[in-house]
């Protein structure tokens, strides 16, 4: 069979893999965004019983490969509590405890980001630290904050094909089964690719407006 | 109003305030001089706590400098800034940036804050920029509202970190001429500021600061035609 022939028979096969690996990113980034959230307030903390467990997580997401994330919330933690939760509270979770590290870090430089002079404003007007923070600092950090979450979305959308260890049924488990069924490669892992490319390629694209917007000159508010 | 007595702070091995005495009277407008790096920002900085001092008493309105963060916010909200770089809220409004600090701090409603916010672009002559955002306004037009923006709080004193310092020259008098303003309405004002027209014109009394130490003060006629200090008439000779 032709290339084209392979590619139309497994075509929607693969393709069925698209809302899945949609949805455990969304599901994903969401509880990442609001930890990673907590997780850069905790940073930025002075309370040393807060600071610390977060940079400490931070730093042990950060500085560990997914690869092993995923087999530790799949299999090691498993085994270490004689209970195996169902696939997908373990893979939305696993990309919700990566994510949230990243997050964090995007947070932290937002807020790192605003100039000194506006929290000087902001204090000498007689706001509180937090009024400050919440009403000042925050609305502009995360606008800031947008183009680099919407990376982090990207990347998301692509490590979730490491969930393929696991035995989810996402965009890249798809492409393996077909692999494994059709022994024709160079047609699955191309549909495979295709698909990512087509939602990556848009979001980068309109992350790389809103960087330009942002940084640029005019009317960023 | 602003009392300073024996006032020292030090930034890593710098020592940028040296044993400041300086008492600034109600109603008075003192300008303080001085080369770059002799310590005028730091000094204005230590009058609300934004810089807290290492030795020495601060007093505002016959209080202390309170050590505790909520006395030190109460506090701060008495004692108007403007900022060299305006610092507006670039999120907010004109009206937003005005309204924010009375209705968060003083409890203000949101129609008694805006109603205090539209006297006050009137009184500095911005009565139509309610609702522009600081990036829809010139660099002039940005610092009166940021005065207003101080003055929303109705503090009882005024301090400014070089507010023409950052603007295009042919901006800098609107500005001038709403401190102006500001001074013969009674408030007192203490100004870190290179403009000596104003420092003349409109300064009770001008005070040099050189590496930390106020090295000379008095009314700026006297200040400016007979300065005693060798440093004093260098820096004046360069300037003047």
């Amino acid at each position: 069979m032709s290339f084209w022939e392979v590619a139309a028979r497994y075509f929607p096969y693969i393709l069925a893999g698209v809302p899945v690996t949609l949805a455990l990113t969304v599901l994903g980034i969401l509880p990442g965004t609001a930890f990673g959230f907590i997780l850069a307030m905790g940073r930025r903390s002075r309370a040393p019983w807060f600071r610390v467990p977060a940079a400490v997580y931070i730093d042990v997401v950060r500085g560990t490969p997914l690869v092993v994330q995923v087999f530790f919330f799949g299999f090691a933690l498993p085994f270490l509590f004689h209970y195996s939760p169902p696939q997908w509270p373990t893979a939305v979770g696993v990309l919700a405890f990566n994510s949230s590290a990243y997050i964090a870090e995007i947070f932290r430089a937002a807020i790192g980001g605003v100039p000194r002079g506006q929290w000087e404003a902001a204090r000498s007007l007689g706001l509180t630290h937090n009024q400050a923070l919440f009403r000042v600092i925050l609305p502009q950090a995360l606008r800031i904050a947008i183009p680099p979450w919407g990376n982090e979305f990207v990347a998301l959308l692509k490590d979730s094909s490491l969930l393929f260890l696991i035995g989810v049924a996402e965009l890249t488990t798809r492409g393996s089964l077909a692999q494994g069924h059709n022994f024709r490669p160079e047609v699955d892992w191309a549909i495979v690719a295709f698909l990512y490319l087509v939602f990556t390629v848009p979001l980068m694209h309109v992350v790389r407006r809103l960087e330009g917007r942002f940084t640029g000159g005019g009317r960023a508010f | 109003m602003v009392v300073l007595s024996d006032v020292w702070k030090r930034f890593g091995p710098v020592e940028v305030l040296r044993g400041v005495d300086l008492a600034v009277e109600r109603g008075e407008v003192l300008v303080l001089l001085g080369p770059s790096g002799s310590g005028k920002s730091t000094l204005l900085r230590c009058m609300n706590g934004l810089t807290p001092v290492d030795r020495g008493r601060v007093e505002i309105a016959g209080e202390p400098l309170p050590k505790r963060e909520a006395d030190l916010n109460r506090l701060r909200a008495k004692v108007g800034m403007v900022f060299q770089q305006f610092n507006l809220f670039p999120h907010l409004t004109a009206l937003g940036n005005i309204t924010l600090a009375p209705r968060l701090v003083l409890g203000l409603s949101r129609a008694e804050a805006e109603a205090r916010a539209r006297e006050l672009l009137r009184r500095v002559g911005l009565p139509d920029k309610a609702d522009a955002y600081p990036a829809e306004l010139s660099g002039g037009q940005q610092q009166r509202v940021a005065i207003a923006r101080a003055l929303a709080m109705e503090p009882k004193v005024m301090l400014f970190d070089e507010p023409t310092s950052a603007l295009d020259p042919e901006m800098i008098q609107e500005v001038l001429d709403v401190m102006r303003d500001l001074a013969r309405s009674g408030m007192t004002m203490v100004v870190v500021s290179h403009e000596m027209g104003f420092a003349r014109e409109v300064a009770d009394r001008v005070a040099l600061l050189f590496d930390g130490r106020i090295v000379e003060q008095g009314p700026p006629d006297e200040v400016f035609r007979r300065p005693r200090h060798p440093r004093a008439q260098a820096f004046l000779a360069k300037i003047l």
